[in-house]
């Protein structure tokens, strides 16, 4: 396997990781609509538990697709978590929050009350995947950061890498487009989010609930994912010169990057089409429960291709706009070739790992989550 | 080449180090438990599986209601640790990220989605899935923590002794050359199997303390004896274990860390023959003048133990924390170099780094970092008192670790003796009863602080002689760091409290009681 290969190849597992992740916030975007889709606390119930019994699935996903990154391409971990500081600690804030909310909320001495847990499954169910969101638009529009390992050598100053503004990362939130980005993710979240419940939980005025729901929440997400991909495709670029290691700006060159990779649009077209299958189907006919697998499929499709978009075919994935030089990509950021190719070898046991989450996730869904289950015991 | 002005104060170093010091604090609280209480859990759930009597799966029941309440906490607070790496020492996620990255990466794939994908099961399946699948879901969740605890500790045992490495100057950092010395390495072995067994210490003492609660009370005896037997047996086999592998700890800190050792006997001139300190009044209130030699007020030794305990031999040679400072003879004849040595060869490195990056990559500039890259860190280093540990937390959470660890091995003897040959039940053990409630806490202040001494012993260094604390900070204002070590802080003990309180009302309400 050449350097290159294995660049190329652990991209495209952190892509997958990162698609695994966006699909898996349905759990969030259920929750950001615990009170829309619960009137009463037995529905709102009814609600926590079908997420409750895989919010761990996210979590650890988000650890894992962390733990990768930092594996694959540290420049990036370091870069990123110790500049953009605030952006990152907000996500991880309400991820925490989110953590102890399932098992606490409804046990005997929880101090807080029930209402308050909620709150912050709420909070974590918005602000997730908005702030998530808002970190990844940065890979196509942009950071203000500076590297320079030369500071290693200085005994005074030897920090390599820092964020160029005092706002350690919020400044990304003042930029419209990653803000677009970001409530696009967010709302296809919620309609993620509602394809799961209809899914999961065998209650009526819940499940007309949620499908009503999905109208409001599928056309602010078209309109805001389809304003940011036309308006990135149009765009300049950031590219870099492999033979010199040179960044530059080049016209179109996201645009540029899906017809090079035309497997790659491919990919991208095929998972629009199944989540956009996915959300008529479910409008149109009420019996159909299953747009939670049809859309997870294409969001994962989706957001797979836009990632190696962002990171392949000589694209800079981390663009600093504060010096373009300073830019990552995935040949100046990643580990060495050894590292590499021994985590590749690891590597080889996820089919192993996501057989036996399909298996167990089968044996947990086999019965949708009704008022009864919840009276009977096994229950958040 | 564009040149950056940046401001990493002394406060942010302070600051970084006691966020990442207290959420690993905290989830050092939760942890042990969920490590401890998936042992005993999956005993009660295989006596369950083999008898098939409705009275081990209450039980089963009833401890996984326990360990649900203790679970989310760890898992919420371990986030925090892996990305504090990333937010709050971005310099070391750089420098060593190539080798340290991957043991990270490793415990996502095989050890947190197995412990996330079973946990699941376990909670929620006990009527949709076979009672074996269900047996299986428990051991599988706590194989699951236990291989996380594995790759975290493969982690941390390589910034205490950094292995199965190499420097590369064209990447400025160092890269990973043997994982198998890094995943394998003895220091990691070590460290893993005295965590894991001192964490069945804390699950059994929780059990003992829980069961021994309702004793008092008159209540769920069944529940308690039978629970009791399990966890004294548990218990007392992780102790005995626990002072075996703390003995081989403290062997590999005495090769590889002599300063951590030195701190921690508050020894300040070694030599031949050392004997182990028992009692000795060293004040917890301020570093202690040891560049004198005096040997601290109050010390009572046990003969030549020390000596053994690091070279496995009585008249093996120990060094002092102004040994090593000056310099000092091996075991093998190599001499070990005096700190300023090491000071000024780290410099030369760094040196020899700057002219290589500026384009002068000769043979002698390529020797001269070669043959002074180990002690690369050394040349950050201004004072030699710099490398020096604190000394009085050392000492004491060494002594409050051995300490209670013995307590916990002659507790378990009696406790056992008691619950398998009398009956546990009778008033008149209410004393042990009592003992043991109290020792619940006290298990918790032996991890913590095996934890300080591993931690605090190692400082000023993140890397052992690889990189300190100052050159391995991100660069961000102390302000920032302060406010988020505030906001964990509040967060944290709201979450405890909850916890502590919801566990309470749990164990009040015992065996029979419906989930809500």
């Amino acid at each position: 396997m050449t350097y290159t290969f294995l660049q190329h190849y652990w991209w495209l597992l952190v892509s997958v990781l990162g698609a695994l992740l966006v699909f898996l916030m349905f759990v969030q975007g259920a929750n950001s609509l615990l009170f829309n889709l619960g009137h009463t606390p037995e529905e709102r119930r009814l609600v926590i538990n079908s997420t409750g019994r895989k919010w761990e699935f996210t979590f650890t996903t988000l650890v894992t697709f962390g733990g990768a990154f930092f594996a694959s391409f540290p420049l990036f971990y370091s870069t990123s978590f110790g500049g953009a500081y605030w952006l990152w600690m907000i996500i991880l804030f309400t991820f925490v929050l989110q953590a102890v909310s399932y098992e606490f909320q409804n046990k005997l001495g929880n101090l807080l009350g029930p209402r308050t847990f909620q709150c912050f499954l709420v909070i974590n169910g918005i602000l997730g995947p908005l702030l998530l969101g808002g970190a990844v638009a940065t890979f196509f529009n942009g950071s203000n950061f500076l590297v320079n390992k030369m500071n290693i050598t200085d005994t005074l100053q030897p920090v390599i890498s820092r964020w160029a503004n005092a706002s350690n990362g919020l400044d990304a939130l003042l930029d419209p487009w990653n803000l677009v980005f970001g409530l696009s993710v967010m709302f296809l979240a919620r309609v993620l989010g509602l394809f799961y419940i209809i899914n999961n939980v065998a209650d009526e005025a819940i499940n007309t609930r949620a499908r009503r729901h999905l109208i409001y929440n599928v056309v602010p997400f078209l309109v805001l994912f389809l304003s940011f991909l036309v308006r990135t495709l149009l765009k300049d670029g950031f590219a870099y010169n492999p033979e010199t290691g040179t960044i530059f700006m080049e016209p179109m060159k996201y645009l540029h990057n899906m017809t090079v990779m035309w497997y790659v649009s491919i990919v991208f077209l095929t998972g629009v089409v199944l989540l956009l299958f996915a959300v008529v189907r479910t409008m149109m006919k009420p019996d159909y429960l299953r747009g939670i697998w049809t859309a997870g499929i294409g969001v994962v499709l989706t957001v797979i291709a836009l990632l190696l978009l962002a990171g392949w075919n000589n694209t800079a994935y981390y663009p600093s706009t504060a010096n373009l030089q300073s830019s990552l990509t995935i040949v100046n950021s990643c580990s060495s070739k050894f590292t590499l190719s021994a985590m590749s070898v690891v590597s080889l046991l996820i089919p192993f790992v996501l057989a036996y989450i399909f298996y167990a996730w089968r044996a947990i869904d086999s019965k949708k989550i009704d008022r009864e289950e919840i009276k009977n015991g096994e229950a958040y | 080449m564009m040149h950056q002005i940046l401001d990493v104060s002394a406060a942010t170093i302070d600051w970084s180090r006691a966020q990442f010091a207290l959420t690993a604090i905290y989830h050092w609280l939760f942890v042990p438990l969920t490590l401890g209480l998936a042992v005993i859990m999956g005993i009660v759930e295989t006596c369950y599986y083999r008898t098939r009597k409705q009275f081990w799966k209450d039980a089963s029941m009833y401890w996984q209601k326990l360990f649900g309440i203790n679970f989310a906490m760890g898992v919420a607070t371990g986030i925090i640790l892996e990305f504090e790496f990333g937010t709050n020492w971005s310099n070391y996620s750089w420098f060593v990220g190539d080798i340290f990255g991957a043991p990270l990466a490793i415990e996502g794939i095989l050890a947190f989605f197995m412990e996330s994908t079973f946990v699941a099961v376990m909670f929620f399946g006990w009527k949709k899935v076979s009672a074996g699948f269900h047996l299986a879901s428990t051991w599988l969740t706590g194989i699951g923590a236990t291989l996380s605890a594995w790759w975290i500790l493969v982690a941390n045992a390589w910034m205490q002794y950094p292995i199965g490495q190499e420097f590369n100057p064209d990447t400025m950092r160092f890269e990973m050359n043997s994982f198998w010395e890094v995943a394998v390495s003895p220091f990691a072995v070590n460290k893993f199997c005295h965590t894991i067994t001192s964490s069945w210490i804390i699950g059994a003492i929780f059990v003992v303390g829980v069961s021994s609660w309702y004793l008092l009370k008159g209540r769920e005896r069944k529940l308690a004896v039978n629970s009791m037997k399990i966890a004294t047996v548990v218990g007392l086999c992780a102790s005995l274990l626990a002072a075996f592998t703390g003995d081989g700890s403290a062997y590999q800190v005495a090769k590889v860390q002599p300063m951590k050792l030195a701190a921690m006997e508050a020894l300040y001139n070694g030599g031949h023959s050392q004997p182990l300190t028992a009692v000795a009044w060293v004040s917890p209130f301020g570093q202690p003048d040891y560049q004198n030699g005096q040997e601290p007020p109050f010390k009572i030794g046990i003969p030549k133990a020390l000596s053994f305990l690091a070279t496995r031999d009585f008249d093996g040679y120990v060094p002092g924390v102004n040994d090593i400072i000056a310099g000092y003879t091996k075991a093998d004849g190599t001499r070990e170099p005096s700190v300023t040595e090491k000071m000024q060869r780290g410099r030369k490195a760094i040196l020899a780094l700057q002219q290589y990056r500026t384009g002068k990559k000769d043979v002698t500039t390529r020797k001269t970092l070669a043959d002074n890259i180990r002690y690369f860190g050394y040349g950050y280093v201004k004072s030699a008192d710099q490398i020096v540990p604190n000394i009085p937390i050392s000492f004491w959470a060494f002594r409050v670790m051995v300490g209670l660890g013995c307590l916990f091995i002659l507790f378990f003897l009696v406790a056992g003796h008691i619950t398998w040959r009398k009956d546990i039940t009778h008033r008149r053990w209410h004393w042990l009863h009592i003992a043991a409630i109290v020792l619940v806490p006290l298990a918790y202040v032996a991890s913590e602080a095996g934890w300080i001494v591993a931690e605090m012993g190692r400082q000023p260094w993140t890397i052992q002689d690889m990189l300190p604390t100052w050159v391995a900070v991100s660069d961000l204002r102390s302000g920032s760091i302060m406010l988020t070590f505030f906001l964990f802080l509040v967060l944290f003990t709201t979450m405890l409290a909850v916890e502590i309180n919801i566990l309470l009302k749990q164990i009040k309400k015992g065996m029979e009681a419906p989930n809500v």
